[in-house]
């Protein structure tokens, strides 16, 4: 699926994360930027809950955004199902 | 060799020396004296009336003999407010002078303009109690050849009797001062109360200069530091960032995780066997366990129960509990915020005191031997209770040891308080990256999802079941938290020693290694 809007859920606090996301071209892929203060500790892991997350989905031409302060994996998997949601339109959001 | 700790020390460090591996927290002391000589303190010579003001720092500092291979100190009770020691290595790296060691009682965030100095060779070695911020990641990088020593506060003074660090020149700010360099911290604009970490370095440094942004008439009173150890006297425009030295009262935490891990401590305290009348009581100036006394003032006053002092680092939450009676006397080291300093001035019954009477394991008796009860924090706890205060996740120095280790090895009842994981990363480890206090210290650690007891004290464990606490293994909260968290990815280091660390009577607890670049 391609995303339909840009969306965006999460905030900058302490222990959560923010997930951005945009549609791109046709056949542009996915282009997904992670930042973490806990980069060097999971980084690995979180990029494996998001392709994980965009496979389940079938996300392409898509550009995702996500910095994260230290989010869990439940609430990290809660942020990028709701991004997603709200970019395909199946859910509705804080910005539309 | 290992020290008994297993942690992995070298015999010998180029621009260190022989090192001694950390044999157990009272190993050394239970002989019952030290085989380190003391090295004398310095005899001076000044004739009557003559004046020792200079003009500007760098007037005192010509005065003082600076050379290369000096070893410059500093105390660091102007916290993150201090401009001085930047402004006298300034001085110094622009007269030419290289290969300084700098012996600061601490190093803060307000230090990092000197970095620069590190990499051109000016700073060529470092002792102090804590490092952090830029200058702590540039030395878990390597930017020092010959390694950092960490050391406690009571091992500061320990390291300049014996000689480990030979003063040539002390820098010593001041709130007041007069022109023969009586001074005290506990007056003037930039009042910073005690300047307990000073009071060795004035003693036993080769030139001392006092600087003050508040030169009053003869004498200044108290005589913090007295003249009979003071070469030369600067009147500057200001010391430091007041708004950054003392401000104010500090607040107890709002965070409702701190509060709860306090509340929980308190009621170990409460039901370890410790909480009788005249008990003696430390607590820090962080989070969790400045809380711990609000919680303890209400049981206190809820009993009736009067203790008999409180020690260490002092906030005017110490200073509330000492006007309403709930203790008869505050030793400070070290003061927190403006109001402690208006008690330390017009409390007799709130007591300036020297880093050596604080925490010197060398001497007959530091006043941490005589604690009951010590809340202290930590970055990292593992199975064993051993505790890490000097590096972070990442594995790079930013933290302090402080009192640490002093008062743990003192206290009859050594609480540890930390959340289990902050930021995803786990606090309870099943070994910490760094080892600052060893855990056969330690007795309680206290989170907010348990409260574990070391092992090695069965009677205090049966106390707090008694009273119907929550008790967990601490092995089973290490595998209950790196479940919610996730195993975070190892961290690599090179072969490279940057960071030696003390235990407080010498030996080598721990040695940090340098970080591996990504």
């Amino acid at each position: 699926m391609k995303p339909k809007i840009p969306a965006q859920s999460g905030t900058f606090e302490s222990s959560d994360v923010i997930v951005l996301i945009e549609p791109l071209p046709n056949r542009s892929g996915r282009k997904i930027e992670i930042s973490s203060t806990v980069m060097q500790q999971y980084g690995e892991s979180f990029r494996h809950i998001v392709d994980g997350m965009l496979d389940q989905y079938e996300m392409t031409d898509i550009h995702l955004i996500a910095k994260d302060k230290g989010a869990l994996e439940p609430t990290i998997k809660a942020r990028l199902e709701t991004a997603i949601k709200r970019s395909l339109g199946q859910q509705e959001g804080t910005l539309t | 060799m290992l020290n008994s700790l297993g942690r992995e020390i070298p015999e010998y460090i180029e621009g260190i020396g022989k090192l001694e591996p950390f044999q157990g927290a009272l190993t050394k002391l239970s002989k019952g004296w030290m085989d380190e000589p003391t090295i004398p303190a310095p005899n001076k010579a000044y004739l009557p009336h003559q004046s020792k003001l200079c003009r500007t720092l760098e007037e005192a500092i010509i005065r003082s003999n600076p050379h290369n291979g000096m070893t410059v100190s500093f105390h660091h009770h102007l916290r993150n407010g201090d401009i001085l020691l930047v402004q006298t290595l300034t001085i110094l790296h622009n007269m030419g002078i290289r290969e300084i060691t700098l012996a600061s009682s601490s190093l803060n965030e307000c230090h990092d303009p000197i970095l620069p100095y590190l990499v051109d060779g000016t700073v060529t070695r470092i002792f102090s109690s804590g490092i952090r911020s830029e200058l702590g990641q540039a030395i878990s990088k390597g930017v020092l050849d010959t390694p950092v020593v960490i050391h406690s506060h009571g091992g500061r003074v320990r390291c300049i009797h014996t000689g480990k660090i030979q003063i040539d020149l002390a820098v010593i700010p001041a709130s007041a001062a007069d022109c023969e360099g009586n001074a005290t911290g506990s007056h003037g604009k930039s009042a910073f109360g005690s300047i307990g970490y000073a009071v060795i370095d004035a003693r036993y440094a080769k030139q001392v200069i006092v600087v003050t942004d508040n030169l009053v008439n003869f004498p200044c009173i108290p005589l913090s530091i007295s003249q009979n150890f003071i070469d030369h006297v600067v009147l500057v425009d200001s010391i430091g960032d007041a708004s950054k030295i003392a401000t104010g009262t500090t607040r107890i935490t709002n965070s409702p995780m701190d509060l709860r891990i306090a509340k929980l401590a308190a009621d170990v305290i409460e039901h370890s066997g410790f909480f009788v009348p005249g008990f003696a009581f430390q607590v820090g100036a962080g989070g969790a366990s400045l809380a711990v006394a609000k919680f303890i003032r209400e049981k206190m006053k809820t009993k009736g129960l009067k203790g008999s002092f409180m020690l260490g680092g002092i906030t005017s939450y110490c200073v509330d509990m000492l006007n309403e009676g709930l203790f008869e006397t505050i030793f400070d080291v070290q003061s927190f915020d403006a109001v402690v300093s208006n008690s330390l001035l017009n409390n007799r019954h709130h007591i300036e005191i020297p880093a050596a009477l604080y925490a010197n394991p060398f001497n007959c008796g530091c006043i941490t031997n005589k604690i009951d009860v010590v809340v202290l924090g930590a970055l990292e706890i593992d199975v064993d209770f051993n505790v890490n205060v000097i590096t972070g996740s990442e594995g790079k120095i930013r933290g302090a040891s402080g009192g640490h280790s002093d008062t743990a090895s003192g206290a009859k009842l050594t609480v540890v308080v930390c959340p289990s994981f902050r930021g995803r990363i786990p606090i309870i480890k099943k070994r910490v990256h760094t080892i600052v206090t060893p855990g056969e210290t330690v007795h309680v650690l206290v989170t907010e999802r348990g409260t574990c007891v070391n092992p090695a004290f069965p009677e205090l464990e049966a106390n707090l079941r008694k009273a119907g606490l929550n008790i967990k293994d601490i092995h089973d909260l290490e595998i209950e938290v790196d479940k919610i968290t996730g195993i975070p990815a190892p961290l690599e280091y090179t072969d490279k020693i940057v960071g030696v660390v003390e235990y407080r009577d010498g030996t080598i607890i721990d040695v940090i290694h340098q970080l591996k670049e990504k």
